[in-house]
C-alpha cells in the first residue's frame, strides 16, 4: 500500500486512504470478516477456489491487457508448480517425492513456474496477436500429453497424490479458515502488484508496446525483452497459483492442467473483462458459482453447455466482460437517478 | 519468363549455385536416401539400428496416411485462416461431429460412400452457417471471433457428448476398401532365397491417395479457377479485393463451406480408419494448430509440408521413441518457429 503513494511524486501527497479508494477498503474489510459469517463449504470451495483461479485468470490478465498477449497456457505453468511441489516435496504415489521442507518447495517451484512461462513466452512472442492464442495452445496440449505418457518425472496418467499444504506455526493451512486467509493474502497481494505493476514504468512500457510495438522499437525499446519478462512476472502469479491449488486439492494430475481447464482460465478472464486486474476475480467468482450450483439447475452432465453459452452471450454483448457491461450500465443509472430525483 | 523479370527470386550466391538449386539439390538427395531405405533389402547392420525395415517402413506409411488426414483436416483451417483472419478452434468439432455424422449415415444406410457424402454437405452447411450466423457480425474483430469458436466449440462437445455419450465407435468400411494390398517392398530375405513383401491395408493407401487428390484439387481450384483468384487475391488483401467489386461474403462462405466441409470428410475418412470418440476434436484440433503453424498460415502448400512432417514425426517417434512422440511434434513446432516465425510457406507480414 505505501508503495502506491511512493508511485508518483509529482501528485500533491494525498492521504493514503483516499489513494486506495473506498471501493477498495470497503472490500478488503468485507473479505477478512468473510469468515465469521460463511460455512465451511463457502470458504474453501467457492472463496478460496476462486481466489485461486483468480489469480491464475490475473496472470492472463496482465498478459493479455497490459501485454495484448492471450495465452492458453497459465494452467499449464501453474501445473509446472504443482508438479514441482508435488516432485520435490513429498507425496504418497511412490514416485520420486524428495520431501524438501515447504519453505524451500515452494521457492523452487514458483521459479521452476516463472522461468518456463519466460521460455513459452520467449517462443511465443516471435509471433503476433492472435498467433500467441494457437502457440500456447499449441504448448499446453502438447503438455498435457507429455505428462500424461511420461512416468519417470509426471507419473503418467495418474499424477501425484497425497501432497499436503504446510503446518507450521501450529496452524495446519489447509484448514478452511487458514486456508481461505492463504488464498485470500495471495490475491489480495498479486492484485495490489499487478495494479502498481501497471502504473509502473515497466507497465507504462508494456502498454505501449502493446498499442504499438514498431513505435516502441524505433524509440530503442527491447520490446521482446519487454514481453518476456512480463510472461516472467505473470509465470510467478500462476505458480503462486499452482502451488496453492496443488495444496488445495491435494493432488495433481495431466486432467489439472488439460485443454479444459486452459479455456476455463480463459473464460474467466473473458467473462470478468480484461481491462483491469479486479475483472478475473469477478469471472471467477461468477465462474466458480455456476460450476458449482448450476449443475442443480441443468445436471451435472450439460453443465459445460450453460457456461459455453453465457460465454458467448458474454462476447457476443460485451467484448470487456461484465466489468465492460458494468462501465455501459453505470451512466445509464446515473441518468436514471437524476430523473428520479426531486 | 526470363531472369530480369524476377531478379530478386534468384538472387546469385557466393558459390556459383543460387540458393534454390541448392535447396532442390539437397532434396534430390534425401529423396534418393528414402528411396534406398524403401526399395533395398537392407544390411544387418540397419536392421540393427532401426529394429527392422518392416517396423521402418510401416511407420513411414503409416506417417504418410496420417499426413494424408491430417493435410485434410488443416487444409480447410489454414484456408480459413488465410482469408478471414479468422482461427477457427472449433473446427476439431467440425471434424468429431463430421466423423458422428457419417457413422449414423453409414451405419443405418449401409453406404459408406453416402456417409463420406454426408459429412461433407452437413460440415459445409453448418460451416456457412457459422460464417453467416456468427463470423460476419463480428467482423474485423479478430479476438472476439477466436473467443466465439471457443465457446462453439465448447458448447458442441458438450452436446455431441450428450447424443452420442463416451463410447468409441467405429465406422464401417466397405467391402471394396477392405483387404491388404502387397506393396513391391522387400522387407526381408528367407533362407531359402524367396523375399517377404510388405504388405499394407489398402484402405490407408486409398486414404492417402484420396487426400493426394484433394490437395491436388484444392491447388487446381485455387490457382486455376475464377473462385480461387478471388480467395487468394483475398488472402493477399481483403480490402482491396471488396473494391474491386467482389462480393466478399459469398466469397467467406465459399471458403468455409469447404474448409468446414473438409473437417466433415476428413472426420468421417479418419474415422473409418482409426476411431471415432470424444476427445479426438482436441487431437485434430491441436494437429491443425501445429501442421499450420509449422507450415505457414493460409498457404496449402504449407499445410501439406506441415503435414507430411508432424505425421511422419508422429508415426516415427511412435515405433522409435513410444513415450515422447508428442514432445518430437513439439521440437519440430519449436525450431519452425525459432528459425522461421511465419511458417514454411508462411509469407513475413
Amino acid at each position: 500500500m505505501s508503495l502506491a503513494t511512493a508511485a508518483d511524486g509529482a501528485v500533491p501527497q494525498q492521504n493514503w486512504l483516499d489513494r486506495l479508494g473506498a471501493g477498495h477498503i470497503i472490500l478488503a474489510i468485507a473479505l477478512v470478516l468473510y469468515p465469521l459469517v460463511a460455512s465451511d463449504f463457502f470458504l474453501t470451495q467457492i472463496a478460496g477456489y476462486s481466489m485461486i483461479f483468480g489469480v491464475l485468470a490475473l496472470s492472463l490478465m496482465l498478459l493479455a491487457g497490459y501485454g495484448g498477449m492471450l495465452s492458453l497456457a497459465q494452467i499449464t505453468v501453474a501445473g509446472i508448480a504443482a508438479y514441482a511441489v508435488a516432485i520435490l516435496g513429498s507425496n504418497n504415489s511412490s514416485v520420486l517425492g524428495f520431501g524438501w521442507p515447504w519453505w524451500i518447495v515452494v521457492p523452487f517451484a514458483v521459479a521452476a513456474a516463472a522461468v518456463s512461462s519466460a521460455l513459452i513466452g520467449w517462443i511465443s512472442v516471435r509471433t503476433e496477436g492472435i498467433y500467441t492464442l494457437m502457440i500456447t495452445l499449441a504448448i499446453a496440449t502438447a503438455t498435457f500429453y507429455f505428462a500424461q505418457q511420461n512416468y519417470a518425472i509426471f507419473n503418467g496418467h495418474s499424477g501425484y497424490a497425497g501432497i499436503h499444504a504446510p503446518v507450521f506455526w501450529g496452524i495446519d493451512w489447509r484448514d478452511p479458515k487458514p486456508f481461505y486467509y492463504l488464498c485470500l493474502g495471495l490475491a489480495m497481494l498479486s492484485y495490489a502488484a499487478v495494479l502498481y505493476g501497471s502504473r509502473s514504468t515497466f507497465g507504462m512500457t508494456l502498454q505501449a508496446i502493446r498499442d504499438n510495438p514498431r513505435r516502441m522499437r524505433a524509440l530503442g525499446y527491447h520490446v521482446t525483452a519487454h514481453k518476456v519478462f512480463a510472461w516472467f512476472l505473470a509465470g510467478i502469479l500462476a505458480g503462486l497459483a499452482g502451488v496453492l491449488l496443488v495444496w488445495f486439492n491435494g493432488r495433481v494430475s495431466p486432467g489439472t492442467i488439460g485443454v479444459d481447464v486452459a479455456i476455463d482460465i480463459l473464460i474467466i478472464a473473458v467473462i470478468g473483462g480484461l481491462r483491469h486486474p479486479i475483472g478475473p476475480f469477478i469471472g471467477a467468482i461468477v465462474v466458480i458459482l455456476m460450476q458449482t450450483f448450476a449443475i442443480d439447475i441443468v445436471g451435472a452432465e450439460r453443465f459445460n453447455t450453460l457456461i459455453g453459452l453465457v460465454f458467448l452471450a458474454i462476447v457476443f454483448v460485451s467484448p470487456d466482460g461484465i466489468l465492460g457491461l458494468w462501465g455501459r450500465i453505470k451512466p445509464h443509472l446515473a441518468q436514471g437517478s437524476l430523473r428520479a430525483g426531486p | 519468363m526470363s531472369i530480369l523479370d524476377q531478379p530478386s527470386s534468384s538472387s546469385l550466391s557466393g558459390g556459383g549455385m543460387t540458393r534454390r538449386q541448392v535447396w532442390g539439390l539437397v532434396g534430390l538427395l534425401a529423396a534418393a536416401i528414402v528411396a534406398w531405405l524403401v526399395f533395398a533389402v537392407w544390411p544387418a547392420w540397419l536392421n540393427a539400428i532401426l529394429i527392422s525395415k518392416k517396423a521402418f517402413v510401416s511407420a513411414i506409411l503409416n506417417g504418410l496416411t496420417l499426413a494424408g488426414l491430417y493435410f485434410l483436416v488443416a487444409s480447410g483451417f489454414t484456408l480459413i485462416f488465410g482469408l478471414m483472419r479468422n482461427i477457427n478452434l472449433a473446427h476439431g468439432s467440425l471434424y468429431l461431429l463430421g466423423a458422428y455424422i457419417g457413422y449414423e449415415v453409414t451405419s443405418r444406410t449401409g453406404y459408406w460412400l453416402l456417409g463420406v457424402a454426408a459429412g461433407f454437405v452437413v460440415m459445409a452447411i453448418i460451416g456457412v452457417v457459422m460464417q453467416v450466423f456468427v463470423f460476419r457480425r463480428l467482423e474485423g474483430d479478430d479476438l472476439r471471433q477466436t473467443l466465439v469458436t471457443i465457446g462453439i466449440s465448447i458448447v458442441a462437445a458438450d452436446l455431441m457428448l450428450a447424443v452420442w455419450a463416451g463410447g468409441t465407435y467405429q465406422i464401417a468400411t466397405p467391402e471394396w476398401l477392405d483387404g491388404a494390398l502387397t506393396l513391391p517392398v522387400i522387407t526381408a530375405v528367407r533362407s531359402n532365397g524367396a523375399s517377404v513383401f510388405l504388405t499394407y491395408p489398402l484402405y490407408r493407401v486409398v486414404v492417402l491417395a484420396t487426400a493426394i487428390v484433394i490437395g491436388v484439387g484444392l491447388w487446381l481450384m485455387l490457382n486455376r479457377t475464377r473462385v480461387g483468384m478471388m480467395i487468394r487475391a483475398g488472402v493477399d488483401d481483403r480490402a482491396m479485393l471488396s473494391a474491386s467489386g467482389v462480393n466478399v461474403h459469398a466469397v467467406f462462405a465459399i471458403v468455409f463451406a469447404v474448409g468446414a466441409g473438409l473437417a466433415g470428410f476428413a472426420g468421417v475418412v479418419g474415422g473409418s480408419a482409426l476411431s471415432v470418440a470424444p476427445g479426438e476434436d482436441v487431437r485434430y484440433l491441436l494437429a491443425s494448430l501445429v501442421v499450420v503453424i509449422v507450415g505457414g498460415m493460409g498457404s496449402i502448400t504449407g499445410a501439406a509440408i506441415g503435414a507430411l512432417l508432424i505425421g511422419l514425426a508422429e508415426q516415427i517417434g511412435l515405433v522409435y521413441f513410444p513415450t515422447y512422440g508428442v514432445v518430437l511434434t513439439f521440437v519440430i513446432m519449436v525450431v519452425t518457429l525459432a528459425v522461421r516465425p511465419q511458417g514454411i510457406m508462411g509469407k513475413a507480414r
